[in-house]
């Protein structure tokens, strides 16, 4: 081959070659290799033992049974199973092994490598085959055969790809604007509590309460778990209220909030996970995805790690009755960003 | 000690003895005969039987992760039997009393009987994910292995490549597993992917429209996954690792350098019987092993979690171990994201989701070609490398090792400030910086402790190995004696390849006439610095000098004992 760079392996220290060969313990004592013998023989004998022993369990230990022990609590079906299981197993890998290190012969024998690639002679060979070929099929001066295969097999790929587009609805604006840029929330959607969805009257909201809740509307979805469970991914809110004089409140977002109840998405602007840790104090709420942290006193800008972009607020009213009621949509999708996106109506610190 | 000086493959000491009298197959009688007329069996396993296997602990590795996989093909089919790959919602009303009446998926619902009602079910699903677990840890370590020792140059680049490949579609496998119980960790993890996915720039919406089958979270991504996970990756996977395996044995397998052991030939145990009842019995001991884990230590308890519902989470949720460097790159990365007109460019999704993946498997990938490039080396190599003989190569690994340790640990960035009590802010902070200045240190450490290993070696070829005995000369000096070390170690110790320094050749030759350049000026300065760790190894006259001066040096207070030794 080429040797435009050389590799130098030189031996100041001649080969001594491969070492003679050492006898083991159990070649030179009798002794030791029946006993050898024996230990193989009983890893091999208490298999059928184990595997028994699993039959036993599996047909007469009930599976409401458990075991303590030190702190241990299992089901005890479990875990006989899978000790009486798992020691039968490895009794088999034993023995093998001791097998072969002790009883097998071991000496070791010398096998010689030949270069992967083929002899000059063989590729000489391999490349009139192919000619031979080649001149056979006429393709050289068949240039309108070559040239139109070439184009007719990538061409049967595409229709292979087309057949994929249908794996789901195409997003196009239409698309969009009828799913991940909205939410159920609507003008006069009632905001409820998540698990009981009871509504939720601003007087009874203290000071540094956080009460995670869902439209009202989400119940009409109870027949479809599937489009419930849609909506639910976007139109997750918590609502906290925060004492008004602490908290900044841009002018355009007055009458978003109710005396310092104001609501917003649960659904983190970075990949979409749930917002859950709420500082009260500090009005920091923090993802406990990848640590991203929104300053609800400040319209839900980001304060700290990978989000980008302000958890988008829910403008919130009261009815007659003193309920906390939606007063429109959200004004921005909710969640995570996409392409398609225009990101220019998010809130912006300093904005107003 | 007396040693044979070359040995032979023919000669009569390596022969193992038959024992007179029947040979068991003799004539080729019943069915093994009935086969061979059919497919010619004989032909096909004559010279294979008894192919050449080296022995070390370190080709465990690859061995691990293949019977691991086994394993996962045996559990993976019992679970089977009995998951529903379906996101219906039903109301459960099984056995495990804490979740009656909740709705919930019936994958969900399905994995639950599978704890709690199929006998040995629980035992089956704890195996297989324990399993799962060893195959990623297995195939990484042994990818190390090969990168470390230099498994990977010429003829292996390809295996190489497989081997990336493998470990590729391990994460996947392993994602796509982790995904369907539809529990909360899964479907906390799927939305992630949902947002990892939107981020793509300009097909991001398509590719999670069309992967989701519509918004996030539908109800037909588990099904999906389950086609993925039980026929689409494992059957990629069956492929390669078939590929994988025919190119060693093609290749035959790689050895450690040692006396007896050279480029031409490969030294070991054979095939049959030995090699085959240790890898066979090595099989039942990962097996039985893995069953054991799956007996004593928990894992997925899926029924704490809870079914998933889009607007739940637990704090510390984390994904499994080797997903962990993707979440930390996730975690610490700065939030940059355009918006250019009517669109939105989430590079802090895709650049450390997508983009940190590629760049992984891409670097790891081209490695083999970037050190053939610069070492210009285009010879076979089947004597694996020590890896302080490989000094900047093993700085590179041990770099790349650190480099994802950083974004390993960011991951748990919160977990560390819990158990510190340190600022998250603060430790963000410091890992954003770690993960650059890390590797870097790493890089000259390692290269510094190669040099020092290297000069290690020479230092007990040429004046011995410190023999612990202090000795006190006439004249009331002390010195530590050294006792030489035996032929086989110094010859491990000394006999690998060096790479002089090339001269840039001309780029005309002599007549003037411009020709490409064999080695370019850039070339050969890389190439110097990539060598620049490699010490001289001392020469044969070095050697000798060194002992012959220190025998003088010793005379005095040699012991007999000393010189019985220092025969050699
Ligand atoms: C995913 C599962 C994998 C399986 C089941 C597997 C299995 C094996 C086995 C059994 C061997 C022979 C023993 C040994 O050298 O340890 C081997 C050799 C090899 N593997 Fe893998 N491996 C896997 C992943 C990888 C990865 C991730 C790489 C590297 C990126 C890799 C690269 C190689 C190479 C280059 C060889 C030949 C090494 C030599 O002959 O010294 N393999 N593999
Ligand atoms: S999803 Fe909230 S920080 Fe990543």
């Amino acid at each position: 081959m080429s040797s435009e760079v050389e590799v130098t392996r030189s031996h100041p220290v001649p080969d001594p070659g491969i070492p003679e060969h050492v006898e083991r313990w159990v070649d030179v004592d009798p002794a030791a290799s029946r006993r050898a013998e024996r230990q193989i023989a009983a890893c091999f004998g208490a298999v059928p033992l184990l595997a028994l022993g699993f039959i036993v369990v599996y047909f007469f230990v009930p599976k409401t049974w458990a075991i303590q022990f030190a702190g241990l609590h299992a089901q005890a079906q479990n875990f006989w199973l899978g000790l009486l299981g798992g020691v039968a197993i490895l009794l088999v890998g034993i023995g093998a092994v001791q097998w072969a290190r002790l009883i097998m012969g071991d000496h070791e024998i010398s096998e010689e490598r030949h270069p992967a690639g083929s002899t000059a002679e063989d590729r000489e060979q391999a490349l009139d085959e192919v000619h031979e070929g080649i001149t056979q099929s006429d393709l050289p001066r068949r240039k309108l055969i070559s040239t139109t295969l070439k184009i007719a097999l990538p061409s049967l790929a595409l229709p292979a790809l087309v057949t994929l587009l249908d794996m789901g609805p195409w997003p196009g604006p239409g698309m969009r604007a009828a799913t991940i840029e909205t939410t159920i929330w609507a003008e006069g959607v009632h905001l409820v509590t998540d698990v009981t969805y009871r509504r939720i009257k601003a007087v009874d909201m203290v000071v540094g309460e956080l009460v995670n809740a869902a439209p009202e509307n989400i119940q009409d979805l109870n027949n479809d778990p599937a489009a419930k469970a849609a909506a639910t991914a976007k139109a997750a809110i918590i609502i906290v209220r925060m004492d008004p004089n602490t908290i900044k409140i841009p002018q355009s977002r007055k009458d978003w909030q109710v005396d310092g109840i104001l609501c917003y998405s649960k659904i983190c602007t970075h990949v979409g996970c749930p917002i859950s840790l709420w500082e009260h104090q500090t009005h920091h709420l923090l993802c406990p995805c990848h640590q991203s942290t929104f300053d609800l006193g400040n319209s839900g800008v980001v304060v700290f790690g990978p989000a980008a972009r302000s958890l988008p607020q829910l403008p919130i009213t009261t009815d007659s009755e003193g309920y906390l009621v939606a007063r429109s949509g959200f004004t921005v999708p909710v969640g995570p960003s996409y392409f398609e996106r225009d990101s220019t109506h998010d809130y912006q610190n300093g904005d107003n | 000690m007396a040693k044979p000086t070359t040995v032979s493959s023919d000669s009569p000491a390596l022969d193992v003895a038959t024992p007179e009298g029947k040979k068991p197959l003799a004539g080729l009688g019943g069915p093994a005969g009935w086969l061979d007329d059919r497919v010619g069996l004989a032909k096909l396993s004559k010279g294979n039987l008894r192919k050449v296997f080296p022995d070390h602990w370190s080709f465990l590795l690859g061995e691990i992760a293949l019977y691991s996989f086994i394993i996962l093909l045996l559990t993976g089919v019992f679970l089977t039997i009995w998951f529903k790959p379906s996101m219906a919602e039903v109301e459960y009303q099984g056995t495990y009393q804490l979740l009656r009446g909740l709705p919930m998926s019936e994958a969900y619902q399905s994995t639950l009987t599978l704890s709690f009602d199929v006998r040995g079910g629980l035992l089956v699903r704890q195996v297989h994910h324990w399993a799962a677990m060893l195959f990623v840890a297995a195939a990484t370590v042994h990818m190390l292995r090969i990168f470390f020792t230099g498994a990977f140059r010429k003829p292996r680049e390809i295996n190489w490549l497989i081997g990336i490949g493998l470990l590729s579609m391990a994460l996947i496998e392993g994602f796509a597993g982790y995904s369907l119980p539809d529990d909360l960790l899964s479907g906390t993890g799927l939305r992630f992917v949902d947002g990892l996915i939107r981020s793509i720039p300009i097909i991001g919406t398509w590719a999670e429209f069309l992967v989701f089958g519509g918004e996030f979270p539908g109800t037909i991504i588990v099904p999906r996954l389950y086609m993925v996970h039980i026929l689409l990756v494992p059957g990629l996977l069956l492929a390669l690792i078939g590929a994988h395996l025919a190119l060693v044995v093609y290749h035959k397998h790689t050895q450690y350098p040692g006396p007896g052991r050279t480029e031409k030939n490969v030294v070991g145990y054979p095939l049959f019987p030995v090699y085959m009842a240790k890898a066979g019995g090595f099989f039942f001991i990962v097996f039985g092993v893995t069953v054991l884990m799956g007996t004593f230590l928990s894992i997925n308890p899926v029924w704490k979690f809870g079914p998933y519902t889009p607007n739940q989470i637990t704090a510390g949720s984390q994904p499994d171990w080797y997903m962990g460097f993707v979440e930390g790159a996730i975690r610490i990365f700065p939030p940059i994201e355009w918006h250019l007109g009517h669109t939105t460019w989430s590079w802090q999704i895709f650049l450390p989701g997508v983009g940190m993946l590629g760049l992984l498997f891409g670097g790891l990938a081209a490695y083999p070609f970037i050190e053939a490039w610069i070492t210009g080396d285009k010879s076979e190599h089947h004597l694996l490398d020590r890896p302080r003989n490989a000094p900047t190569r093993t700085s590179f690994g041990v770099a790349g090792i650190t480099w994802y340790a950083m974004f390993w640990i960011a991951g748990g960035n919160d977990i560390l400030a819990n158990t510190f009590g340190g600022s998250l802010n603060a430790i963000t902070w410091a890992m954003r910086f770690a993960v650059w200045v890390a590797p870097v240190l790493a890089f000259i450490i390692t290269r510094r402790a190669c040099m020092s290993l290297q000069r290690n070696d020479q230092d007990r070829v040429l004046h011995g190995a410190e023999s612990g005995v202090i000795v006190r000369t006439p004249d009331g000096g002390y010195y530590e004696d050294h006792m030489p070390i035996p032929t086989d170690e110094a010859y491990t110790l000394t006999q690998h390849a060096e790479y002089p320094s090339l001269e840039p050749t001309a780029a005309v030759d002599e007549n003037g006439v411009p020709m490409p350049a064999q080695v370019t000026k850039r070339r050969a300065r890389v190439r110097d610095w990539f060598f620049r760790a490699n010490l001289a190894k001392p020469s044969a006259d070095e050697i000798a000098a060194a002992h012959s001066h220190g025998d003088e040096a010793h005379e005095v207070e040699a012991s007999d004992e000393h010189k019985a030794v220092s025969q050699h």
